[in-house]
């Protein structure tokens, strides 16, 4: 396919003797003593507990690690013999974000981009981008745009940005973890036929061991302290290690984390949402007039005239999601499926009052409205998170505070402000922070937390105003075993104290463990 | 191949490096691209606000011009580098203009002015003070460099008393918003750890 | 408002085709002239000349007044501002205690909102009918501008329209925490700041991730080459002669009539 531009190369060596890594102000090394040597062309997958410097190792690798003070690191790394630092070019290095792994606007130029700085003569440059695009299967005019591709397809610009470089070692951190299924599975088989064209030597970082087994021939585990654990051939250290991987909430293939089984489905159960003719949009009136109908909402409801629903002019959204009828069931899952771009979260954030209907209703029965309006878009703030909590696709994109404990309290001083609760339960927040293990870190900043824990307090958060719905957009994706279990207990002991879940979701594994009725959406 | 730039990012030493790296420039480009979503986002929130002010008494929107002046005071506070205010303020300014109403190739102008402002005060330091009294002495001075050359370009009309008087708002108004304000800014963003790996971020360990 | 969807006509127009540098300094030019000439005539005469321009781009230039509508109000209000508060003697036309209109401070007025409008128009012709790829291309290679700070630009440039999509996000993350509660302006302001906050933090943490991703491609580390070089071509000589002309031909024409003054005098 690119033979005609195809140079020599083959896979970079990597040899580590005792490298370690310790980040100033830090109690643990992020690695210790970690020696191997990686042969030219060898396929290596690394495992390890989250935190134990796995993306550390490889951006040292790749020479793009941030050192503050230049001194975290100790021991030898070297690549075909020289420090990274002096071989970048002939290492290319992925992460997990999509929106940050394409630089610039037009397809072309952005594999370009890498043969630009590496001084590549223009005659030789779009060659060689044609060539990495169709090598990734990215069959797509030079001049498309960047920001209409999907997650999975940027990360093959990516893989093609990269390989067009020709670089002898590919380090892949967790390049799967913000992609869907399909768009995984394409990427991997990317991975490696481009590996296997050019001979490149590879190590990936993943959690999804399943995924990447058939493609890698070693396994490099590393245990709590960053040291290598298990070190050999993929068959054989992922039998070793399963215990080991188990605890460190690796996902092991045909395994699932062992659960508390959710309550048995129950189509009789009080129904606390329902839908009629839905229709859902991201296109929104702007804020000022969506205060303004809330207002008159309100006065229209507290007199019992009909509320007003056509504030989106001339009809013009367009629904991401149409003619949708539901009911949420008090302690009974729903599972909302279906295809990127099928309308999912947006159908929950206007399940959850967030988002106003393009068409339809979503309504609230007596049991969950209570003393407040039907219509979930009209309540305030403070009626809203005592009836349904929404859980964000990004935790940190609904913190508030500064402080774990007080992210926790936020939400009940909020209700007890506006007369609708009886104020902050200690005993409920201190239960929360043993529940979802967050004790040790309830005076640290939100912001600085590790991504499972991350995850974990977003869901405490709307748990603590004790509300009677959850609404929960992909709460499980990227997640590693033992935060999967640990979230899925949880809403397992809140289906059985009544509460409805609802959840957004590409994972069959929650949807099996939730015993959650599945909607699937654009079928 | 051959390094030129990247052996900055090497240095072993704690010495305030004065040589931008890539992590510098990408967040000083990010950082002034940000601001400008903020300010679109501040002006349209304020624009009935502003428009009653502008037109009942227009030196009074001088009250807010510290808005205008934040990318400038945050990125000489996060970067560190000598010309990071200048970098921020210009490409802040062009974009504000883009997403603005207002577009006139006149931001280039307001964006290196203001943007030197906050330089000149920060290179009396030496770029090693960025405390509060500091920032808010940019902010202040970044103002009324935004009122002096405001009152040149657009207001020679007005009475020169008028003209006083929105050149010391928008001094106050620079002093406050982009000054202190900016600095509480800083310190919370070191608190979230984003700063790691940058001057301002390695200065709090 | 968005300058975006109307701008498709534009982009094949001879303006659109033109060279993103020419376009840039002859929007520069006209600027500088109307920034420092403070007479209508000046302004009338390059307001005019950009309009019958923005028709060859295909343009129709009262709908397009209209659709930026914002621009010409903005426009009015200085004018209505300058009216106010200009020392102009004159008959006074309304008096309203703090307020007095004169015929010579109306006049000032008029100048001035006929000067917003015509400096705003460069600004608007530039972004209609170019692609901020070439801009760059142009301001990198032709102008010679610092290439790591022009090309981190472009790529910030493209986090703009993730973060505008963010914003919203983030108002309905937060009104599903309760926050955003108070009407009043304490809790707006507040409100404002804690998600301006959070989309600064997001940011930063994108910014380092893409400082990332530069540099593992190789960003920054010496000599660099260009996949493509701006190309120039006779629609440029038509452009920039159009862009010098109504510059040139403003000050001239005022000078001439004797109209002319300079904002210092």
């Amino acid at each position: 396919m690119s033979s005609h531009v195809a140079v020599e190369q083959r896979g970079a060596e990597v040899v580590l003797t005792d490298f370690g890594w310790h980040y100033p102000g830090r109690e643990q090394p992020s690695l210790s003593a970690v020696s191997a040597r990686i042969r030219p062309g060898e396929r290596v997958m690394l495992l390890g507990p989250s935190g134990a410097g796995k993306s550390t190792l490889l951006q040292a690798m790749a020479g793009v690690e941030q050192d503050p003070d230049g001194e975290s690191r100790s021991g030898d790394l070297t690549v075909n013999g020289l420090d990274p630092r002096d071989a970048r070019g002939s290492v290319g290095f992925m992460h997990q974000d999509p929106e940050t792994q394409v630089i610039l606007a037009r397809v072309g130029d952005d594999v370009a981009f890498g043969l630009e700085n590496l001084a590549v003569p223009r005659e030789q440059i779009w060659p060689r981008v044609g060539a990495a695009l169709a090598e990734v299967g990215l069959d797509l005019p030079l001049d498309h745009s960047t920001t209409a591709l999907s997650g999975g397809q940027k990360q093959r610009l990516a893989l093609a940005g990269t390989m067009a470089m020709h670089p002898q070692l590919l380090l892949l951190d967790e390049p799967t973890a913000s992609v869907d299924e399909q768009g995984a599975v394409e990427l991997r088989d990317a991975v490696d036929r481009v590996v296997a064209m050019a001979g490149t030597t590879l190590i990936v970082v993943e959690h999804r061991v399943g995924l990447w087994e058939s493609v890698v021939d070693r396994v490099i585990v590393l245990d709590d302290h960053g040291s290598i654990a298990f070190d050999g051939p993929t068959k054989d250290v992922l039998v070793d290690a399963r215990e080991l991987l188990q605890k460190q909430g690796t996902w092991v293939p045909d395994w699932t984390p062992h659960t508390r089984p959710a309550p048995a489905r129950d189509a009789q159960a009080a129904p606390l949402l329902e839908t009629r003719g839905l229709a859902a949009s991201r296109t929104q009136p702007n804020s000022r007039v969506v205060a303004r109908r809330r207002r008159r909402g309100r006065k229209a409801w507290a007199k019992g005239r009909p509320v007003e629903t056509d504030v989106f002019g001339n009809g013009n959204a367009i629904p991401a999601a149409a003619n949708i009828n539901l009911t949420v069931r008090a302690g009974q899952a729903l599972a909302i499926t279906g295809q990127n771009g099928a309308g999912k979260s947006t159908l929950a954030l206007t399940l959850a009052g967030l988002l106003l209907p393009c068409a339809g209703t979503v309504l609230a029965t007596e049991a969950l409205a209570g003393d407040a309006p039907a219509d979930p878009s009209l309540w305030e703030g403070s009626e809203l998170i005592t009836r349904i909590g929404s859980v964000f696709q990004h935790p940190e994109h609904q913190f508030l505070c500064s402080t774990v404990r007080a992210e926790l309290e936020y939400g009940p001083l909020q209700a007890a402000r506006h007369g609708a609760g009886p104020g902050v339960n200690e005993e409920r927040i201190d239960s929360l922070l043993r529940r979802l293990d967050l004790e040790d870190i309830a005076d640290a900043n939100p912001f600085t937390l590790s991504g499972g824990q991350k995850r974990r307090l977003s869901v405490a958060t709307v748990l603590a105003s004790a509300p009677e719905v959850l609404i929960l957009d992909e709460p499980t994706f990227g997640q590693d075993a033992e935060t999967w279990r640990e979230l899925v207990t949880m809403l397992v002991e809140e289906m059985e104290r009544g509460t409805a879940v609802v959840a957004v979701t590409h994972d069959r594994e929650l949807i099996k463990a939730l015993n959650a009725v599945e909607m699937r959406l654009g079928a | 191949m051959t390094q030129v730039q990247t052996n900055t990012s090497r240095t072993r030493k704690n010495t305030p490096q004065k040589s931008w790296r890539v992590v510098d420039i990408v967040v000083a480009a990010v950082l002034a691209a940000v601001c400008a979503v903020v300010f679109w986002a501040w002006a349209n929130l304020l624009y009935p606000v502003a428009t009653t002010a502008a037109v009942a008494y227009p030196p009074a929107t001088g009250m807010i011009g510290g808005g205008w002046l934040i990318a400038g005071s945050l990125g000489a506070l996060i970067i560190r580098k000598p010309g990071a205010a200048i970098f921020c303020e210009l490409l802040a300014a062009v974009l504000e203009g883009f997403l603005g109403t207002h577009f006139g190739w006149t931001v280039i102008i307001s964006g290196l002015v203001q943007g030197a402002a906050v330089e000149i005060v920060f290179l009396l330091t030496r770029y090693r003070k960025f405390g509060l009294a500091v920032a808010a002495a940019g902010g202040a001075l970044a103002g009324l460099f935004m009122g002096v050359s405001e009152n040149i370009m657009y207001n020679f009309e007005w009475a020169l008393d008028q003209q006083v008087v929105y050149a010391s708002l928008t001094t106050l108004s620079g002093a406050i918003i982009a000054g202190v304000l900016m600095w509480l800014v800083t310190r919370a963003l070191q608190k979230t750890g984003v700063l790691n790996g940058l001057a301002s971020g390695a200065a709090r360990r | 408002m968005s300058v975006t969807t109307i701008g498709d006509t534009a982009r094949f127009s001879p303006v659109g085709r033109s060279n993103a540098v020419v376009k840039l300094l002859g929007a520069l030019l006209i600027t500088a002239v109307l920034v420092v000439s403070a007479d209508p005539v000046t302004s009338g005469i390059a307001l005019l000349g950009q309009l019958i321009l923005l028709s060859a781009a295909g343009q129709k230039p009262l709908r397009l007044l209209l659709t930026l509508w914002p621009i010409t109000v903005a426009a009015l209000i200085s004018g209505w501002g300058t009216a106010m508060l200009s020392p102009e003697g004159g008959t006074v036309l309304l008096n309203l205690g703090w307020i007095t209109v004169t015929t010579g401070s109306l006049a000032a007025g008029a100048a001035i909102a006929l000067r917003g409008l015509a400096i705003a128009l460069p600004g608007i012709t530039v972004l209609l009918t170019t692609d901020p790829t070439d801009l760059a291309d142009g301001l990198a290679q032709t102008l010679r501008l610092p290439e790591r700070f022009v090309l981190a630009s472009l790529a910030a440039l493209r986090l703009v329209e993730v973060m505008v999509k963010e914003w919203s996000v983030l108002a309905s993350a937060r009104r599903a925490r309760g926050a955003g509660n108070d009407r009043g302006p304490v809790g707006m302001t507040k409100e404002f700041g804690g998600q301006a906050f959070t989309l600064l933090v997001q940011s930063l943490r994108r910014a380092t991730r893409l400082a990332m991703t530069m540099e593992a491609r190789g960003f920054g580390a010496g000599k660099r080459t260009w996949a493509r070089v701006p190309s120039y071509s006779r629609v440029d000589l038509y452009t920039g002669g159009a862009a010098v002309l109504i510059a040139v031909g403003a000050i001239a024409v005022s000078m001439l009539m004797g109209t002319h003054r300079f904002i210092w005098q």
